[in-house]
């Protein structure tokens, strides 16, 4: 069966984030907690996972006095994702034949 | 295990919001509606006024053509104006942040047609087709909200539409031109901007 269901995208924030940098270059935290809807420390936690696993890497920086941490999909984790898209989508060609 | 239509529809929702533009104020589309409309009502004044006064009909002709532009530069500016204020308020309000990715993308999909288009009307300026004036800016204008529309909220492409619809009347109906150029700027942009406003904004 072509793809593989990766463990890491179990958890539906960090299949959220992941499709996020998917399609963007570079997102920051805020932007990500806006668009998921999560609380601070819920997505911190799954961040840090995803960065564990090398799937995502993560850049800071000073915009003024705040600080800034921006977040960017990996080689790696662009690939472990579109082999779980598709085995995700395997799965529902099998299911209709 | 969610189902795996369900993880694939969630994986492209997520891909869609993060890539859209999605402060555009609802406000700022009334706004510029009339902002069009008092454009619209001063300029056809004018051209009444010219063509019943029966003065010299050239140095008459120029002094309306520059009338009209400088009216239709300030509508113009008003407008951009106050879109970009109302929706770096809204940005601000739901603590988004105006000039991200998706609100660049948004702004080249509008602004290349409509550049384009604006430039296009100087050349009819230029080459004395006037009757074709409103036909070309509201079509350009509708391409590029139906092109800017997938950058942003859905529905800014059946507004394109309207414009473009519009346009082509203009485009066949020149003598109503005026009238389609307050249709398509004046009252489409209130209608709409109040649809969305009372849909996205409260």
């Amino acid at each position: 069966m072509k793809g593989s269901y990766d463990k890491a995208f179990e958890n539906v924030v960090r299949l959220r984030v992941m499709s996020i940098l998917m399609v963007n270059d570079q997102v920051d935290f805020n932007t990500l907690k806006d668009l998921l809807e999560v609380t601070d420390g819920n997505l911190a936690s799954h961040l840090k996972n995803l960065e564990k696993q090398e799937y995502i890497q993560v850049e800071k920086s000073f915009v003024g006095r705040k600080p800034m941490t921006k977040y960017e999909a990996t080689g790696e984790g662009k690939t472990a994702f579109q082999a779980h898209l598709d085995f995700l989508e395997n799965l529902i060609k099998e299911n209709k034949t | 295990m969610r189902k795996p239509e369900q993880e694939l529809a969630d994986i492209k929702s997520m891909m869609e919001r993060s890539t859209r533009f999605l402060s555009l104020s609802g406000l700022s589309g009334v706004m510029a509606g009339i902002y069009a409309l008092i454009g619209s009502g001063m300029a056809w004044y004018w051209i009444e006024g010219s063509q019943s006064l029966g003065a010299s009909p050239i140095s008459n002709h120029f002094d309306l053509l520059n009338r009209l532009l400088i009216l239709g530069s300030v509508v113009l500016i008003l407008a951009i104006g106050t879109a970009f204020i109302f929706s770096r308020k809204k940005s601000q309000k739901n603590a988004h942040k105006l000039w991200t990715s998706a609100s660049k993308r948004f702004m080249s999909a509008l602004f290349i047609p409509v550049i384009a288009g604006g430039l296009f009307s100087f050349g009819l300026i230029h080459e004395g087709y006037f009757s074709m004036i409103p036909a070309a800016t509201l079509i350009f204008y509708g391409l590029g909200l139906i092109n800017a529309s997938h950058f942003t909220i859905n529905e800014l492409k059946n507004l394109g539409l309207i414009e473009l619809i519009i346009g082509l009347v203009a485009a066949f109906h020149p003598e109503i031109g005026l009238y389609c150029w307050a249709a398509g700027f004046g009252m489409a942009h209130i209608i709409y901007g109040a649809m969305m406003y009372y849909k996205y904004d409260r």
